[in-house]
């Protein structure tokens, strides 16, 4: 538990997800090779973090 | 009460009925929509179909009214509506026929042909494959237009859904850090925890492919719009002229589009008298070569007759959105990688709905309005709830 947290706490990580998901969603519209391989990262990201979250905090 | 609970309360009883009416359907949409991700690999490797020719490179394509007349051949009777060059096969071209020129091409033959040769391939019956069974289910549940616009309403309540998600995350993560999964609370806390976190990392992403899905549902709405909009003008000193007797060359057409639109490759042609032409024109519709510019289409009107050009336009601006709201809805523009990205996040998305649904169901039990538990975040850690 932390102390109560104000609105930007709590959407900065959030936002910042949206955007690289978004940049990702564009990349490999715009070009092949490395502009697809942003797309891939980008948008791996999400299930990463879920998946991170989630194990790391599994109980033993 | 306060205002900012008075408005959050609103907030999440938006969220929980747009939720509610959507997520049976949106069950349906993640679960067909998961194997066409991969329609290509599934047909693959499900259905045979004949190999084109081998040919050393270079070889120049088959003559297109040849091609034409080798396919008809294999259809007495038909007449042709569409010749469609295949994305993923430069070997192959379809030549799409029908009973007559004004039937429903839903119900069309495909005849495979091969681009180099331009001999018969074959003429797969694609409307009893797995994959195809997943598309209708997917696009309008074998209800036709009115399916389709009903799945677009969904596709909008999921958004709404989405939206007042974000609005009602804020309360839930007052007292929490980014990510938190309570992994030693009761199994409400964890999968809140799970919904809360897996719905806000697929923000952009289910928004994305919500809305996209929307869009597509106007396809052919669209379609429509652009005959009468802008085909219309572009063919509007053709409006009174007969119907032509003799077709002129449809590969002198295609050759006379492809020098009017330089830098552009042909993908389909739409025949005199179809959805897609005028009853006097040939439209040669072609595309760019890097993946934003392959999904844009630009007719070319040749006329039928003498087989010159009439006209070519970009497509108005409520057709390309429909053009690139494909891709971002199916994607399938990033190679294999980004298809097992959308499958992963199209599991993640079935996890939020099933997870919502068991919210609901547990604090309708347990007596616990969802606008309750929302706006007093504190509400969460009643005993009601976790014992």
């Amino acid at each position: 538990m932390v102390a109560h947290r104000s609105l930007s706490q709590i959407f900065a990580a959030p936002l910042v997800i949206a955007i690289v998901s978004t940049v990702g969603l564009v990349s490999a519209l715009v070009g092949d090779g490395w502009w697809d391989a942003v797309s891939w990262a980008a948008l791996g990201l999400p299930v990463l973090l879920y998946l991170l979250f989630v194990w790391r905090r599994r109980p033993n | 009460m306060t205002a900012t609970t008075k408005s959050l309360r609103r907030w999440s009883a938006v969220h929980k009925w747009t939720s509610l009416i959507c997520t049976l359907f949106m069950l349906l949409l993640c679960t067909t929509g998961l194997p066409l991700i991969f329609h290509d690999e599934i047909d693959d490797l499900l259905h045979s179909s004949v190999k084109p020719a081998e040919a050393p490179a270079g070889t120049p394509p088959a003559n297109l009214d040849h091609l034409l007349a080798n396919a008809l051949a294999q259809a007495p009777g038909k007449v042709p509506h569409f010749l469609i060059w295949d994305r993923d096969e430069p070997g192959a071209i379809w030549v799409s026929v029908g009973p007559t020129i004004d039937a429903n091409p839903v119900n069309n033959l495909l005849i495979r042909m091969d681009t180099l040769t331009g001999a018969y391939l074959d003429s797969p019956d694609v409307t009893g494959r797995f994959t195809y069974i997943m598309l209708k289910l997917h696009t309008d549940m074998f209800a036709g237009l009115p399916g389709k616009l009903f799945l677009g309403l969904m596709g909008i309540l999921f958004c709404v859904a989405i939206i007042s998600g974000i609005v009602v995350y804020a309360p839930s993560m007052r007292k929490l850090r980014f990510g938190a999964y309570r992994a030693q609370r009761t199994r409400v806390v964890r999968w809140l925890d799970v919904h809360n976190l897996a719905g806000i990392l697929l923000v952009a992403w289910t928004l994305v492919v919500g809305f996209t899905g929307v869009i597509n549902t106007w396809a052919d709405l669209v379609l429509k719009m652009w005959q009468f909009g802008q085909l219309a003008e572009m063919t509007a000193q053709y409006k009174d002229r007969p119907v032509p007797s003799k077709l002129t060359s449809l590969n002198g057409a295609v050759e006379v589009a492809r020098h009017a639109v330089p830098g552009m490759t042909p993908s389909f042609v739409a025949f005199p008298g179809t959805l897609f032409s005028s009853k006097s024109h040939y439209a040669v519709f072609l595309h760019g070569d890097t993946p934003l510019t392959s999904r844009l289409l630009k007719p070319a009107l040749i006329d039928a007759e003498t087989g010159t050009l009439t006209d070519s336009r970009d497509m108005p601006w409520y057709v390309s959105t429909l053009y690139i709201s494909q891709p971002l809805h199916f994607g399938d523009y990033g190679g294999m990688p980004l298809k097992i990205a959308w499958a992963l996040l199209d599991i993640l998305t079935i996890f939020i709905l099933v997870t919502g649904v068991y919210l609901w169901m547990r604090r309708r039990k347990a007596g616990v309005s969802q606008e309750r538990a929302i706006a007093n975040a504190a509400a969460i850690d009643n005993p009601a709830l976790t014992s």
